[in-house]
């Protein structure tokens, strides 16, 4: 297979994957209620996500060992927060995030 | 963020995301252009695969030649956690019919999932299609100018992180963790506080078992799991 072929499947198949994870849960709740139970367990939902998705950028994996910490990101996130709560604005926080780790990294 | 779940609200709402977009799609880019790709491939992921994580994951296993249904495979855990947020967003849609569900579901990204998750606390729990697919329209078009942008940039730039450019996804994970919490008037704050600890350790512990593209899957899985529990036994 030549090597434009190999990238173009792979990518298509990949599109295809995320297509159907994103589009089969709308096309079965369609049919089907969702239990009580599950209902409040998406309600945790948000919050677990993001609160992994930022926590598993600041930690650097070694399997078998204890993970490092990409300091860099630990510093950035601190001013970053403190953005959040005086702004709450995305757009505010997004840009001092990276003002804050473009800045720590010139020091 | 308002109460009205109109084209001008959603497009108010979406345009601080935008950044976000534009930070990580340029990354990406340059990313892909660096690796050895062609423009036309690089903006093929985004136009296709849409799924920044996914891409990248790909983009890796591409330059190092795995194979297909390896790529595929990741690409499937890597995106699990979007199933859980489909999941969570069609019960908000379920008075639209199929076929703008099936365009909502399309589209859906952890921003977009994020961003309808921060308005249901200011519409009493109430989505719509209008709504969501500006959003998602929106971010959809900014993810393939940035990556247009960055494949085309990538050329010039040797050094993105100079700018800081690959800490705009952390910045808006924090930025969107915070006005969740903030927003929710259903769960107890403490809790939610809690709960966000929890997942931190979980992410942390599990990290040194598990390979890292399952680590968040398993930590909402359980994160969640473990809510539920301490709201039940405690609030």
């Amino acid at each position: 297979m030549s090597s434009s072929k190999y990238i173009l499947i792979t990518i298509v198949l990949c599109g295809v994957t995320t297509l159907l994870s994103r589009v089969i849960p709308f096309v079965l709740l369609k049919k089907f209620s969702l239990p009580p139970k599950l209902v409040e367990f998406f309600s945790f939902v948000p919050i677990v996500i993001m609160a992994a998705l930022w926590f598993s950028n600041l930690i650097i994996a070694r399997p078998g060992h204890l993970p490092e910490f990409n300091w860099q990101y630990v510093l950035a996130s601190l001013p970053t927060f403190v953005a959040a709560v005086i702004s709450k604005s995305l757009l505010v926080i997004v840009i001092l995030g990276m003002i804050s780790l473009a800045v720590l990294r010139l020091i | 963020m308002d109460g009205y779940l109109t084209k001008k609200s959603a497009f108010k709402e979406a345009l601080p995301t935008i950044f976000g977009y534009i930070g990580i799609s340029i990354a990406f880019g340059i990313i892909g252009k660096a690796s050895g790709f062609s423009i036309i491939e690089v903006s093929l992921m985004s136009l296709i695969i849409y799924a920044g994580s996914v891409q990248l994951t790909t983009l890796n296993m591409l330059v190092a030649g795995s194979p297909i249904v390896s790529i595929v495979l990741a690409a499937f855990l890597v995106n699990s956690r979007v199933i859980l947020m489909s999941t969570t967003v069609a019960g908000y849609l379920k008075q639209e019919n199929l076929k703008r569900n099936i365009l909502i579901g399309t589209f859906l990204t952890d921003e977009s999932f994020a961003l309808g998750m921060n308005k249901i606390n200011y519409t009493n729990g109430k989505l719509n299609f209008t709504w969501f697919n500006t959003v998602n329209i929106i971010s959809y078009l900014t993810w393939q100018a940035g990556t247009l942008l960055g494949a085309i940039l990538g050329g010039f730039i040797t050094d993105p992180k100079k700018l800081g450019l690959d800490f705009a996804i952390v910045a808006m994970f924090i930025g969107l963790l915070y006005l969740q919490v903030l927003g929710d008037k259903n769960l107890n704050k403490v809790l939610q506080i809690i709960v966000v600890l929890i997942s931190f350790a979980l992410t942390y512990l599990l990290t040194i078992v598990l390979p890292a593209n399952l680590v968040v899957i398993v930590v909402t899985l359980i994160g969640c799991s473990l809510g539920m529990v301490l709201k039940h036994v405690f609030f």
